[in-house]
């Protein structure tokens, strides 16, 4: 049914769409910059370096789903060998792997202030670390790996373990002891974050959704370009 | 309405997700002393085997009232509610260290109750707000 229908449509994508989604995203971006440098106040007892968080949480949020997204289609395609999967996947692949350095790298600025440590190897941290391991695997494959079925297979595996890490990473700070704080916003109870806090780092949250969403819509664009481009090469 | 070929792929993909989960869950299980990135007083209590040689870290809340602070050097008490440590330390503790927060000191034991830090990591808890909403707090609680 969508064997076809989706890479198609994407094709017919254009700038204007584009170009209109990143006038929204500058605009979030504005506001959510402005909220949670200037309008949000300072913590109670971090003071100000509380402010990484409003980039921190979401990149690290974005990083997992993610990779979340690349198993479950690694899952489909192995298992009803949609086309359109690899395609997916692939394409979201660089940004959770941008993503998850961007984590780690505003994790460890907040650290130096907060923990009075650049750096441990602590679960959270650790099983972060391996995330971003397993997207340099993930990408590195596909480059590397020149046959398309086979770098499709070889792939899906790399989605498929990479994803048993997910889990660990979200609950490596309940089921341990780690330097790293337990979540502030669960699915069970209500948030830790004080209201004034939670506002800026919602609306940066969409508004780094919304950048993924840009960088995806192109990456598509071109994965399917390529994929039917080399499709009619080899039918030559 | 599945395929036979479709059918034994889910076949094959759950098999070998669930040995791969198990060999997981094993590999963690018995890696546990070394993903625990600290112990608590009434861990490092209980446990007999407890190294006084090695290096280990003991984490849990600075008691309140127990900082005693020189010029070079800090002692204070680490405790879970349920057992203390005493510990001293020569060097700058981070800035977010302070009575009744959460701590984790790297350095050896000398016995059960006496601990010398190497190291002095604040470790702070999943809640942020405002330091009026923290004060009003405060207020409501006395």
């Amino acid at each position: 049914m969508f064997k076809n229908f989706f890479p198609n449509k994407i094709l017919s994508l254009t700038n204007k769409t584009i170009n209109n989604l990143i006038i929204l995203f500058i605009v979030i971006l504005l506001v959510g910059l402005a909220y949670s440098l200037f309008i949000s106040p300072p913590d109670y007892i971090q003071g100000d370096s509380v402010r990484i968080m409003y980039v921190h949480v979401p990149s690290s949020f974005i990083a997992l789903g993610c990779f979340g997204f690349i198993g479950i289609a690694s899952v489909f395609n192995l298992v009803f060998k949609i086309k359109l999967m690899p395609l997916l996947a692939k394409s979201i692949a660089p940004i959770g792997c941008a993503f998850s350095i961007i984590s780690i790298v505003t994790g460890s600025l907040w650290g130096k202030p907060t923990w009075g440590t650049w750096w441990v190897w602590d679960a959270r941290l650790t099983s972060m670390v391996i995330l971003l391991l397993f997207y340099i695997f993930y990408i590195l494959s596909w480059r590397f790996i020149s046959n398309f079925e086979k770098a499709n297979k070889v792939t899906s595996v790399i989605g498929i373990i990479g994803s048993f890490n997910l889990p660990v990473i979200k609950y490596s700070v309940d089921w341990w002891n780690t330097l790293h704080q337990p979540s502030s916003i669960t699915l069970t109870s209500a948030p830790t974050i004080h209201h004034t806090m939670l506002i800026p780092l919602i609306i940066m949250f969409f508004g780094l959704i919304i950048f993924s969403l840009i960088i995806f819509l192109m990456k598509y664009k071109t994965e399917v370009m390529r994929f039917k481009m080399d499709k009619k090469k080899n039918f030559k | 309405m599945l395929g036979k070929k479709v059918k034994s792929r889910i076949f094959f993909l759950v098999v070998s997700l669930v040995l791969f989960a198990s060999i997981i869950f094993v590999i963690l299980r018995s890696l546990e002393e070394n993903v625990v990135y600290f112990l608590s007083p009434t861990e490092i209590y209980d446990n007999e085997k407890i190294s006084f040689e090695k290096t280990i870290r003991v984490g849990g809340l600075v008691k309140m009232n127990s900082i005693n602070k020189n010029e070079t050097s800090v002692s204070f008490i680490i405790t879970d509610l349920k057992k203390e440590i005493i510990v001293s330390y020569d060097g700058i503790v981070p800035n977010l260290f302070s009575e009744g927060k959460g701590v984790i000191a790297e350095g050896k034991l000398q016995d059960k109750k006496y601990f010398i830090a190497s190291k002095i990591l604040a470790k702070h808890d999943e809640n942020y707000m405002p330091p009026e909403v923290s004060k009003a707090l405060e207020k409501s609680n006395n």
